[in-house]
Formats: structure tokens, sequence, C-alpha cells
């Protein structure tokens, strides 16, 4: 059989496969299996246990796919998850309450609350930077909001791929929840399908495809995109200290976060005490040899390792601080290069990788208009003791989060919103915002037949003096937390 | 001319002039001061529009924007502050907050059926919310239009929030352009069309759109009430808005009543003849006063029926016993025509709303409980309104929006400046406390990951217990002390006495 014709079989098949899986997760959701809070409870536990079960298959998976040291493995994958798992499964209860709005003169008999419901089917697609975390951790919102949820792991991060292939339908209802794996083509067709709302990590310019393929459905995205973070080092500080967060923060997964620092902005004076301190912050964190040490990441495909290979051949820029790489184990060293300015090969894109492009200002007022001249990024980080530097670049700029003195500690934290804005994304989430993500705030208000007398005045035929009752009743004088308009 | 406008808007922004508190106060201060000072040529330009009555005009559009004004400029302060979150172990010592920041420069296209309502709001949430904005009324709406251009200027300022008239060229020559948000009211066909072009720019946006919104009347409810409340919110503006109830649902054995008591109803409020009564609307233009002829085709009516070209004139028209694949039940109604699907039970009904798209509204009379909560809890809608129809759009802390076909993003009061604002977390560390930090630092040993993960991890509870398991062991440790103190005293009281 021709090669085309058996590739275009396959593609038929898996086709059919896929909406079948999607009819099967709709009929499911339509059933109304998945409303109940006990059903929710009950899979995030699964969750839980796929995760306290699989502990060392994950960190093998991760460790094939991307090298990934198992102290970054359980902290920024396994126990990011965890933690938010646990933080749903003991705040859910309280979530889904409906949630009173005030009450005021007209409405004094009513009920006027606001329901969270679940959207329907929902598309989470993840990426192969952080695999476990990046498609597990909006799928804890999904179930908490009672939604059914396709899953599509980034087939670059094979292994972990595979792995959760086959543990999600092991530990999760099969009924509601399924996992499609593939690459471009197969989310292509996944994407002609009708979802309530898709959640996507990953680039820019699959992100413009996404939207449109969603624009045809109407269908609500939520879009964790990158960018270039920048980070401005100004004014007085510990310069160690200082270094050792940044080094931590930019070399953590061999760079390959979205939130990682990609470039900094510095004076002159300081970038002389910068470079030694980054060295010594690297040579105690990984050693002399990097490549020897078992806490630093490897560059997660061929692909990827050539392109940042070609981009510090491209650069204007002199590197200071390592360049070499071995592409056999697709090792990259943590590299630093300097004099290259913002026209340059390093400066057009998201790195994404272990290189470092120090840049120089002459002031705060330059280094603001040169991040400001930018896309908005999903990071800003900004080291300084002086507070009112840090509050200048704050209230003079725009990004997703904003972290003052670390890197990347800043979407741990449960309690604040994880997104982009403008280039870098749309939407947010973890903890309670994933639940807010994937939930439809209904309105409600609920009436009585009484007071029929009062309704009566907005009734036609209209008259003068039945208005001014109205617009008197009505409208917001005093200070009260909601206000009515018409009867 | 588009792209003037918008990059004016750009450069306005840019300045940096709209973000403080005293501009965006000010601002709105004017708006409100249009709504108010203008009032009568408002009116009157919806009366040449839509014959909108000159009762309905502020009832149904003005004061909803005054009362956003008034809660924006009394909560602006507020919302502009920064939102602490809750910390965790590690962060103790830090400041973590949200803080409400402007997206930039906002498009806002409006409709004709509430030009200015519809126009204005979203306006007063991107003004409250530190953004600039263009303006595009709807050309339906002509003469609305044409005033809204005339007096924005006049109160705000010009080059912040231009107002850029026109049709379809206009409109997408102005979606050429790349905003920072887009909202958009009207239907779902230009909605995916806005949406596609937002997102060549990665632009979020609001779809305030429509759809068919049912009006369930359980038997067990006051029949008449009820209907007369329908009567109301189906006729006025001649049942050109979003939220109308669109068709009835009920049971065959009360259609007869529901048919009487509606009829009744208009003869109350219009009198024999509503074309002679002031307060009764007309279609806004040829176009829709011939696609609505064209759905009451075929069906059986009860009431009315009758219209005159000339005036756009359709009177007020029951339809009953309508089959549920009608040509009037695929398409959104938008006019004084009400039909009657009947239905069993209440599972027929759940199910026949289930069936199909999600609306914007759903209304459901009945004094029995369990059928109002089944309704709730086996359906979803952008809003839903129990005993009464369309005033749920009025409580502005209820966020108002669609879901599905009906809609995406939600506005009305504080909704708003919280949808055109960006929520940008924010954590404020300091270089201090550099030894709490080596836990996380390669080389990597099992007892710095063991440290790690004790600050990190969240378990039974969360960090909360841990830090009120402190809070426990400081108290007593501190009762402990201050015994320890008072038996030293007393001892050495006892031995000097």
């Amino acid at each position: 059989m021709p090669s085309v014709h058996y590739a275009r079989l396959k593609y038929l098949f898996e086709m059919e496969s896929q909406r079948q899986i999607i009819e099967r997760l709709r009929a499911a959701f339509q059933s109304g299996v998945t409303a109940p809070l006990q059903f929710r409870l009950t899979q995030l536990k699964s969750l839980l246990s796929l995760l306290e079960d699989n502990e060392p298959q994950i960190l093998e998976a991760l460790q094939k796919d991307l090298a990934k040291p198992k102290f970054e493995a359980v902290l920024s994958e396994i126990d990011m998850v965890v933690n938010d798992l646990c933080y749903t499964i003991n705040s859910l209860p309280t979530w889904i309450q409906p949630s009173y709005v005030g009450k005021n003169l007209a409405t004094k008999l009513d009920d006027c609350f606001v329901r969270r419901e679940p959207l329907g089917v929902v598309l989470i697609i993840g990426a192969w930077n952080y695999p476990l975390q990046l498609i597990l951790a909006p799928l804890i919102g999904a179930i908490a909001a009672g939604n059914c949820a396709i899953l599509k792991p980034s087939e670059i991060s094979r292994a972990t791929e595979r792995l959760l292939a086959q543990l999600i339908p092991k530990y999760l209802s099969q009924e509601c929840f399924a996992v499609i794996c593939g690459g471009a083509e197969e989310t292509k067709s996944l994407l002609e399908n009708r979802f309530d709302h898709i959640f996507y990590t990953g680039s820019q310019a699959v992100a413009r495809s996404i939207l449109q393929a969603a624009a045809v459905h109407l269908t609500p995205v939520t879009l964790e995109l990158g960018g270039k973070c920048p980070c401005l080092i100004y004014g007085r500080l510990d310069m160690l200290a200082a270094a050792k967060r940044l080094v931590w923060s930019k070399f953590f997964n061999a760079g390959q976060s979205c939130v990682a620092p990609d470039y900094v902005l510095c004076t002159p004076e300081m970038r002389e005490e910068l470079l030694p301190a980054i060295a010594k912050a690297l040579s105690i964190f990984y050693g002399s040899q990097p490549k020897q040490s078992e806490d630093f990441s490897r560059i997660v495909t061929d692909r990827h390792w050539d392109r940042l290979m070609a981009l510090l051949g491209k650069t204007q820029g002199r590197v200071v601080m390592g360049g070499e790489g071995s592409k056999e184990d697709k090792y990259f060293a943590p590299t630093v290069v300097v004099d290259l300015d913002g026209s340059d090969a390093l400066m057009q894109e998201e790195i994404f990788g272990p290189i470092m492009p120090i840049l120089t200002i002459e002031s705060l007022e330059q280094g603001i208009t040169f991040i400001n001249q930018r896309e908005k990024p999903l990071a800003l980080y900004v080291f300084s003791d002086e507070s009112q530097v840090v509050n200048m670049v704050l209230e003079r700029t725009s990004s997703g989060g904003f972290c003052s003195n670390d890197g990347i500690v800043h979407m741990t934290l449960p309690g604040l919103p994880f997104g982009g804005v403008g280039a870098s994304g749309m939407g947010s989430y973890h903890g309670r915002w994933t639940f807010e993500t994937f939930s439809h705030r209904r309105g409600c208000m609920l009436r009585g037949w009484g007071l029929e007398r009062i309704s009566m005045l907005r009734y036609p035929p209209y008259t003068e003096s039945n208005l001014s009752w109205l617009r008197w009743a009505t409208s917001a004088k005093k200070k009260s937390w909601g206000v009515c308009s018409v009867m | 001319m588009e792209k003037q406008a918008v990059d004016g808007a750009r450069r306005a922004f840019n300045s940096g002039r709209s973000r403080p508190l005293q501009y965006r106060k000010q601002q709105l201060s004017a708006l409100l001061r249009l709504i108010r000072e203008r009032q009568a040529e408002i009116v009157s330009a919806l009366k040449r529009d839509i014959s909108r009555s000159e009762f309905d005009t502020p009832i149904f559009e003005l004061i909803g924007i005054e009362n956003d004004i008034k809660l924006a400029e009394r909560n602006l302060a507020d919302w502009m502050a920064p939102q602490p979150v809750k910390k965790t172990l590690l962060t103790i010592t830090d400041d973590v907050y949200i803080k409400a920041e402007p997206l930039g420069v906002v498009l806002i296209i409006g409709a004709w059926n509430y030009p200015w309502s519809l126009t204005l709001r979203p306006l007063v949430g991107a003004i409250a919310a530190g953004n600039a904005a263009v303006v595009k009324p709807s050309e339906v709406s002509k003469s609305s239009a044409s005033l809204l251009k005339e007096l924005l200027p006049q109160y705000l300022d010009t080059e912040m929030y231009p107002v850029v008239t026109g049709g379809v060229p206009e409109t997408q020559e102005l979606l050429k352009q790349r905003f920072d948000h887009i909202f958009y009211t009207g239907n779902s066909t230009v909605g995916k069309l806005v949406m596609e072009a937002a997102a060549r720019h990665l632009a979020p946006v609001t779809l305030e759109l429509g759809g068919k919104s049912p009006c369930y009347i359980d038997k067990d409810c006051d029949i008449a009430v009820a209907c007369r409340r329908i009567t109301w919110g189906k006729f006025a503006n001649c049942g050109q808005t979003c939220i109308a109830p669109d068709y009835i649902l009920c049971h065959p054995n009360i259609q007869h009543r529901v048919i009487e008591e509606i009829r009744q109803t208009l003869l109350e409020f219009y009198g024999e003849d509503p074309k002679t009564s002031p307060d009764y609307g007309r279609i806004i233009n040829q176009h829709h006063f011939d696609r609505l002829l064209a759905l009451i085709e075929g069906c059986t009516v009860a009431v009315g029926g009758e219209s005159d070209k000339s005036q756009c004139y359709i009177t007020p028209t029951i339809l009953k016993d309508v089959l549920p694949h009608a040509r009037i039940m695929q398409e959104e109604i938008f006019g004084p025509v009400l039909p009657i699907v009947t239905a069993g039970d209440v599972n027929e009904v759940i199910r026949f709303i289930n069936e199909r798209p999600k609306p914007l509204a759903l209304y459901v009379f009945s004094s029995n409980k369990k059928v109002v909560r089944r309704m709730l809890n086996e359906t979803t809608s952008g809003g839903v309104l129990v005993n009464d129809v369309m005033v749920h759009y009025t409580i502005n802390a209820l966020p108002f929006g669609g879901v599905g076909n009906s809609g995406v993003g939600r506005y009305h009061g504080k909704h708003t400046f919280d949808q055109l604002s960006h929520h940008r977390a924010c954590l404020i560390k300091s270089l201090a406390m550099e030894r709490l930090n080596m836990a996380r630092y390669p080389p990597m040993t099992p007892s710095r990951l063991r440290t790690s993960m004790f600050f990190l991890r969240s378990r039974s509870g969360s960090c909360d217990q841990a830090l009120r398991a402190w809070a426990v062991v400081s108290s007593l440790l501190a009762l402990a002390l201050l015994i320890s103190l008072l038996v030293v005293l007393l001892r050495d009281s006892n031995i000097a006495a």
C-alpha cells in the first residue's frame, strides 16, 4: 500500500477516534456525572494517588525527556501539582458555594447570587518544558469546576506523554477524562471539534492558530505563552545574593522555563560586579564542570539544541562564560554573553535556553524605555534594595507577573494568578484561579410574586409620575454594595 | 481615518495621563454630566432611530450607565489598590498582592438596540480601568451614532476616547488595527469574525452575543403575574432586546390561559390599537421587518399578526403550538413575536433547553422550589431569573454575560473594570534572609530537598495550619513565660514580706 494512502487512512482513523472520544466525554458530561462535589473530590484524590504511587516512574520519565535532576523534578513538577491538588481539595467545598451579592432597596425580598457552573468538555494542551505540571495543574481546575477534559500532552516530551497516556485512564474516570497523543496534525484535527474551553501552554505562533480555531465555535481560551522576561538590576544591592537568585532562576531546567529571566539589563559598573558574582554562583551550584553536575538539565531535543547553538553563532556579542555544548547528550553549558544591543540575534526571540545576555543601560529610565518598547512579557524581574527603584519599574511597565529580588518563585504561590498579558497570553490560573477559569459565573436572581404593586410602576401606559417614582427608587444614592436600576 | 484614531488613542495612552485616579474620576463625572445634560437630545435620537418611548430610555438605558459611573466613582480608589493575597510560610516577610493595571487601547463596538447603554457602559469600565478606548457605535441606529460622535468630544478627552462612525468597511478597517482588548455586542456571526480578527494580534475579547432565551411557565405559578411580567419584557423596545424572553415553554393545558393573560395585558399596556400607543416601538429597519414577517409565516397566530410596512410596525404577536423545527425556532427572534412551544413536563423542558445552544438568559416561572432547583442545576445560561424577566440585568453586582454561543466574558459594575484590567501578580521580596533560600540551590542533597519540601509542601489543610500551629505553640510559650514571671514575682514579694 503506498505510504501516502496508508498515512491518510491512519489519519482518518485517528480523526474518527478523536471524534468518538469527544462524543463519549460530552455524553458523560450531559449525564451530569461530573457535577456532584463528591465525584470531583474523588477524581482529585485519585489524581493525588497517581502522583504518590508513581513518583519513581515520573522522575524516570522526566529524566529521559529533559535529564531533569530529581531535585528540580520534585520541586517544580510533582510538588507543585501536589500542593495545588491539596489546596483545591481543601477549598473546593467553599468555592462551589454560590456567592451572594448585596441586596438593596428594590431587591430586599429577592435572592441575587452568582453560581459557578461547569463549562462542558475542555481541551488542555500541555508543553514539553514542565510536561507534568503544565498539563496536570490546569486539569486540577477543570475537574474541580465539574468539567470533562481531554489532555493533549506535548509529543516532544515523549516519555512523559506515554506515561500520562498510561496512568490517567488507570486513575481517573475513563468516561470523563481522556488523553489524546500526537503531533501537529493530530492537534489540528482535534481543534476542528467544538470544546467549551481551550487551555493552551506554548508559543505565540501556535496560539494564533488556536485562537482562530476557537473563534469558529466561539470557544473561550486561556493562553499561557511566553516572551522575553527582562531582569533589571539597578541601584544599591547585595550583588552575590542577587546573582545566586538570578543564576538559580535562569539555569533551572537549563533555562527552559517560560518565566526564566531571559535577559539582564544593568549599568556597565554593575556589570563589572555582576559577572564575577555570576561566575561564583555557577561554580557553587554546578561545580567547575557543569556537564558533570547531576543538578544541571539538558536541552529537550536535538532541534532545540541546534537552535540555541545557531543563536550563539549569530550573536554580535562576546561570550564571557560557557558557550560550549555537546550534541550527543544535548548538553549546553551555562553561557553569558555581553556587549550586545537590542538588535542582536539573541534579542529577537525568546531564548528558552541557558544563554544569558547582559545588556548595559545608562540609567533606569533607559532600562524602562527599553522594556516598554518590547512586547509585554510573562514576568518582569527587578533586583534592587532601593524600594523606589522597584516601585518605579512596577508602575511604569506591564507584565503578566512581577517579582522583585528573586525569579520564578512568584508562580509557586497559590494565591497569585499566573498568566500573561498582551503577547504573553490571556487568562490566568493556579489555585482558585484555575477553578474560575474553567467555570461559568452565572448571575442568578430569584424573585417572588409579591410586591406586584411596585412592579406595576414599570408597566405601560407610561406616566411621568411613575417614571419619577421609579427613578427615585432605583437610582444609586446612598453608599451601597450594589445598585439596582429598574425594579 | 480609523488608523489615525487608533494611533492617536495609543499615543494618548502611552503618555500615561489616563492612569491617575484623578483623571479617571474626572472623565467619569464628565460622562455623567453628558448623560444628564443632554438627555433630551438622546431621547429624541432614540425616538428617531427606533421609536423608543421617552419613558423607556431613562429606565432601560441611562440609569444603568449612571449607576455604573456612580459605583466606579465611589469605589475606584479601592479597586485600584493592591489586593493582598494569602502568603505561605516562605513568603511571610514579603509583599504578595494582585494589582489591577490598564490594558492599553480598548475597542468598543456597540449595538443598535440600546445604542447608548451598550456603548457607554463598557466605556465606563474602560475609563475606570485606566485605558484609552476607541468607540464604534452601530451605524444602524444612525441618529444615536451621529449624536454620540458630536457629544463625546465635548465632554471627554478626545484623543483618549475617539468615536469612529461608519459601517462594515470602517469596522473591518478598525479590526485590522491592534487593540489590547475588543469588546463587542451583537450577533454570533459577527462575533466570530471579531474573535478571528482579534486572534491575529492575540487580543482578548468580550463578546456579548445573544441567542434564544427560553421562558418556562410552570403549571404551579401565579400565571397572571407571570404573563404580565413576560409581556412587559417581551414587548418593550418592540422585542429588540438581547435578553428578551424569546419563546415560551409550557404545558399544553395552560397554553390557552397564558395566551389570554398576555392578550389581556397587552390591552392594558398598549390599548386596542398598539399602533397608536406612544409606548409601543417600531422595528429598526426594513431588513429586520421583512425578516420577522418571514419567521411568522407558516405558524398559527393566536394574537396579532398585523403589520404596516410603511412604519415598520408589527403588532404584538403570539404564536401557538409552534413546532420545535419551525423556522422561528432556529434563530433569535429579536422582535415582538412570541412563540409558545408546548412541553409535557419539566424533564422535557430541560431536555429541550439543553439540546440547544446555551442562551444568554433563562427565565423560569414557578412557585415550586424543586422545579426551580432542577432548572438551576440541570441547565446553564448566561444568567437566570426566576419569576420575572430581564431585571437581573439591572443588578450591577451580578456579572452580565453569556456562555458558549451566547458570549465570552462578563461586565456591569466592577465586572467591567475587572474585564478591562490586567490583574498583575506581584511578589516584592528583599535580598535579605538568603540563608532560607539556600535550601533550594544546587548541589542537591537529600537534606536540602527535605528542607525545601517542608517549606513548600502544603498538605492536609493549607499552610494556614502550619501558621496556626505556630501561633498555638508561641501562645503557650508566652503563657508559660507569664506564669513563670508571676511565680517569680510572687516569691520575691513573699520573700520581701
